[in-house]
């Protein structure tokens, strides 16, 4: 489903991500942690090609996001993308955030539309918040919107960046859970998160990014059993010592 | 000497066609030099360089000049352009769009840069277009940051309207300093003039005020 082969990038002199690869297959939850700057937000903001690459290749569902000729817009409409500060459009409201790119990317009907939209806000459990605008919505039910907004494009593919990062703490669950079904329905997804609870729970794998290097990519259990590289069991310990 | 209102009140018919003037100017160069001022704006922050540098010339060429200088030019360079004269008021026209232009391109390019970077990759992430993330994302959190700015710089507009005596148009200054000089009644026409004035930039500077406060919540 999305291929990334030995990418590299730059921000001038400094190399973000160094030779970074993985294969994440159709209906695999796949969980990306490391220590902050170690470039993992880089990463999936490259599968979408939010951020460009300065050589390697990623496709997504067979499309080249690394060929200069490959429509942007069009592949990114298949991929949904959730973010640390939710990124809700604040001149719209929560309806209408659902409804905007669905009738101007997909060409839907504004009925049609209207009625996708309702129904993604009652799965996400704020059927009676869409008609509010996000600034009267707590943290995380704009996070709650954001996915709902995501997932009214049909995704073939969901990523998240840092989707709880921002969020207080009595929010945290509330996003989880949405996301935890929306795992077990099936849904593609690369998560960089430090939810690691959300990480045992539905993650088939996790890759540990150190100095925009993937140090280990491990199933699961074996990531939090026993981690192959020294960076990943001192973050892990770091993280989960408290 | 005694305040002669009777003066005023018989010159209020060509007073008021001044101030129409006045208004019909602003009106239009607001909405024409609103227009190309946010193309301007978005060329400026399209990152393709050609672009960009014709918008910073530009925005530099017609704010380095004073707009008396613009209108009087564009009187005589507008007919020697398209071969057949247009008469003052289209070349005031144009002069004070294209001028405006400048003015509103750099107000705009401000409001797009207080658009984050989070908020044009959320547009792009759902697969919109680079023309319709400005469109339905960027340029209306643009407008509503730069509201304010945009009636404020609208108001300046208003009076700088009283320069198109230099090519024989009456706006409302104009006519006020004709009828002030004919009926020898300079006193009781300026005064009048400075409260008209006043009374309309007040109306709109509480209207600039009315929505900041608005914007606030």
């Amino acid at each position: 489903m999305i291929e990334i082969d030995s990418i590299n990038k730059w921000y001038g002199d400094f190399q973000v991500l160094k030779n970074c690869s993985l294969r994440v297959e159709k209906g695999e939850v796949v969980v990306v942690c490391g220590p902050s700057g170690s470039g993992k937000s880089t990463l999936i903001k490259c599968v979408n090609g939010l951020e460009p690459v300065d050589s390697g290749r990623i496709t997504v569902n067979g499309m080249v996001v690394t060929d200069p000729s490959t429509r942007l817009p069009k592949v990114r409409a298949q991929i949904g993308m959730v973010f640390q500060h939710f990124e809700l459009f604040p001149h719209k409201t929560a309806l209408e955030n659902l409804m905007l790119t669905q009738i101007k990317v997909l060409r839907r009907s504004r009925h049609e539309a209207e009625r996708k939209a309702h129904q993604l806000l009652e799965r996400v459990g704020l059927a009676d918040q869409a008609d509010k605008y996000p600034n009267a919505l707590s943290g995380g039910q704009q996070q709650r919107v954001a996915i709902a907004r995501a997932l009214a494009m049909d995704p073939v593919a969901m990523l998240f960046d840092e989707p709880t990062s921002a969020l207080d703490p009595e929010m945290i669950s509330e996003v989880l859970d949405v996301m935890v079904e929306l795992a077990r329905e099936g849904m593609t997804m690369i998560v960089v998160t430090h939810e690691m609870g959300f990480a045992r729970k539905v993650a088939q794998r996790v890759v540990f990014m150190d100095g925009g290097m993937i140090q280990e990519i491990a199933p699961t259990p074996v990531f939090f059993e026993s981690p192959s590289s020294e960076r990943a069991k001192l973050f892990l310990s770091k993280i989960l010592s408290h | 000497m005694r305040f002669d209102y009777q003066v005023i009140i018989d010159a209020l018919p060509f007073l008021l066609d001044g101030l129409l003037l006045s208004f019909y100017l602003t009106a239009i160069a607001m909405v024409g030099g609103l227009a190309l001022g946010t193309l301007l704006a978005l060329m400026r922050t399209s990152g393709k360089l050609p672009l960009v540098w014709f918008a910073k010339l530009y925005v530099n060429f017609f704010r380095s000049l004073p707009l008396i200088l613009v209108i009087f030019w564009f009187y005589f360079l507008v007919p020697l352009a398209i071969g057949r004269p247009v008469g003052s008021l289209y070349s005031a026209l144009i002069a004070f769009t294209l001028f405006e232009a400048a003015y509103y391109s750099e107000i705009m390019r401000a409001g797009l840069n207080s658009v984050s970077r989070g908020q044009i990759n959320a547009g792009l992430a759902l697969g919109l277009t680079w023309r319709q993330n400005m469109q339905y994302v960027a340029l209306p959190q643009a407008i509503r940051a730069m509201l304010p700015v945009l009636v404020t710089q609208a108001i300046i507009l208003f009076q700088d309207t009283s320069l198109v005596y230099v090519v024989a148009l009456r706006d409302f200054m104009t006519a006020s300093s004709i009828v002030a000089v004919r009926e020898g009644r300079l006193i009781e026409l300026y005064l009048f003039a400075a409260v008209v004035y006043f009374i309309i930039c007040f109306a709109g500077s509480m209207f600039v005020r009315s929505l900041q406060r608005r914007m606030v919540r």
